[in-house]
């Protein structure tokens, strides 16, 4: 049993470590709900309106923003960062 | 001397224009003048507003501070008159201000229905801030409410009212929500999810007049002769463009404002943009209105660079809108409508594009899961429409095809013949798109 909260856990920790909140501007009408939602304040409209990936430091990734918008002008993208490099010779 | 430039109107349109000016012309002089009080604000976010999902303040999204950055000043004051040939704006407190190129983006306001009693206390109608403070104010005393008319807005009314705690009735004249632009299963849809917000549906029902209680709607009075007492009466039935500073100064109107490609008006430094603009649309050869806020920033910036000497024809997009109708979040790309009439609007209402009305020369392709719902409309070389509810997966792969009007000729049969796998032959076709696109 705490095996498997303990691999659940890890599981949201690296879904959490690897993507980050992108957004489709044209979808954003700058209501706020994402700002209004933000555990931490962050300013996510402020990206959204622009198209910019939220790349602010503090963000969790807790993906209340996307959740929220009520148009869906937000979504969670997996960060290659964390992928494994591609062999020499390959891709 | 550095150029002068009025911009009339603090919306969309024109905060994107003085935006696309300064970026083009940075000595320049750039007032925008406009008569509400408030700062730049979502106008869409007012629907959110009523129904309690943000505080006012969160509306507020771009403060002056960034257009005094920018040396953008923002003057209250309603315009009274243009004198084109003097190159002379004056206001209502009696100021003037001296110009070189103006815009006009005073945007649209709502239309009511020609029955008695629409002046009464307690008909209220959503075109702006004010407008939500005050069915606010007014919901809190209000027991019981009527909306009438369809579209978004008509729905933004019903749902806020029904979330403030008012019982609300929506009346419709036909027999379902949206019927011109909405396939009877998506009327069907919306309705029942309004249905458990809370909201009571009357179909096929007409306003006759609104009764006076001392002055305030006391009831409204229905065809057939049936009376629903209420306290508050929301109005939707579509809207107008704000055409009357135009007419004053003596520019060409005819729905709106008459515009050729360049935004220019029938004064060659007076340019109109957004709600209030009929723009050229050099592809069709016709004058379109659209009432979207993605259409009137893409309009306010290309109209802003052309004041400053872009000289960039306007390129109509395919129309695209997502809403929340019913808690269910939807969107709307290119033509989907029916091609018919819808009784409960007057003329184009907010979030709103003439061509989702259009009868698309198509087949339709529809693919349902639990309560979400795609309809595609495939034309003989294009992908030419969609309506997406719910889940919103497909939406990207559709707007791109569509707005990108990728060919799908060598695709087509695949994709008519996808039945139930039509999400999966939708992302397969999209992911080719985008790879030939990329490639």
């Amino acid at each position: 049993m705490i095996g498997k909260l303990l691999r659940m856990d890890s599981q949201r920790r690296r879904a959490m470590t690897t993507a980050y909140v992108v957004a489709e501007p044209i979808r954003c009408v700058e209501c706020g709900i994402c700002n209004f939602n933000c555990p931490l304040g962050i300013d996510v409209r402020g990206h959204a309106r622009l198209g910019q990936p939220v790349a602010d430091r503090y963000c969790l990734t807790c993906g209340e923003c996307v959740a929220r918008c009520p148009r869906g002008t937000l979504r969670l993208e997996s960060s290659r960062v964390f992928d494994p490099a591609p062999k020499e010779g390959k891709g | 001397m550095p150029r002068r430039y009025v911009i009339v109107g603090n919306g969309p349109a024109g905060a994107a224009a003085a935006q696309a000016i300064r970026a083009r012309d940075a000595g320049s002089e750039i007032t925008i003048v406009g008569d509400e009080k408030a700062s730049f604000y979502s106008r869409p976010g007012l629907a959110y507003l009523l129904a309690g999902s943000i505080p006012e303040g969160q509306l507020f999204s771009r403060p002056d501070e960034g257009n005094r950055r920018l040396g953008i000043r923002r003057v209250v004051a309603r315009m009274e008159r243009l004198e084109a040939t003097e190159h002379r704006a004056r206001l209502g407190d009696g100021r003037s201000l001296a110009y070189d190129r103006l815009l006009l983006a005073v945007g649209a306001r709502a239309l009511r229905p020609d029955v008695p009693g629409m002046d009464l206390e307690g008909v209220v109608t959503l075109d702006n801030l004010e407008d939500a403070r005050r069915i606010l104010r007014l919901a809190r005393r209000a027991r019981r409410a009527a909306v009438v008319g369809g579209g978004i807005t008509a729905l933004e009314l019903a749902e806020g009212l029904a979330a403030q705690g008012v019982e609300t009735h929506y009346l419709m004249r036909k027999d379902r929500y949206w019927g011109n632009v909405l396939e009877p299963e998506e009327s069907s849809v919306v309705e029942a999810r309004l249905e458990d917000e809370g909201v009571r549906l009357h179909h096929e029902v007409e306003l006759k007049r609104v009764l006076n209680g001392r002055g305030r709607v006391s009831a409204v009075e229905l065809s057939g002769g049936r009376r629903l007492t209420c306290d508050l009466l929301g109005v939707a039935i579509g809207i107008q463009p704000r055409l009357e500073l135009a007419e004053r100064s003596g520019l060409a109107t005819k729905r709106g404002i008459l515009t050729d490609e360049f935004f220019r008006t029938s004064h060659p430094d007076i340019y109109a943009a957004g709600d209030v603009a009929e723009v050229l649309d050099p592809a069709s050869g016709q004058r379109v209105l659209d009432s979207l806020w993605s259409v009137a920033i893409e309009q306010g910036r290309a109209a802003g660079a052309n004041m400053a000497g872009a000289g960039e024809p306007y390129r109509r997009p395919v129309s695209f809108n997502v809403t929340r109708i019913g808690g269910v979040t939807t969107t709307l790309i290119g033509a989907v409508g029916s091609g018919r009439a819808d009784e409960d609007l007057v003329s184009l209402s907010r979030g709103d594009s003439q061509s989702w009305r259009d009868r698309a020369e198509a087949f339709a392709l529809v693919s349902e899961a639990g309560l979400s719902r795609v309809r595609v409309l495939v034309g003989k070389e294009r992908i030419v429409g969609a309506v997406v509810m719910g889940d919103q997966s497909l939406s990207r792969p559709l707007q791109d095809l569509i707005r990108g009007r990728v060919d799908i000729r060598a695709a087509r049969e695949r994709l008519l013949g996808a039945a139930d796998d039509l999400p999966v032959t939708l992302t397969a076709i999209w992911k080719e798109a985008v790879g030939v696109a990329a490639g």
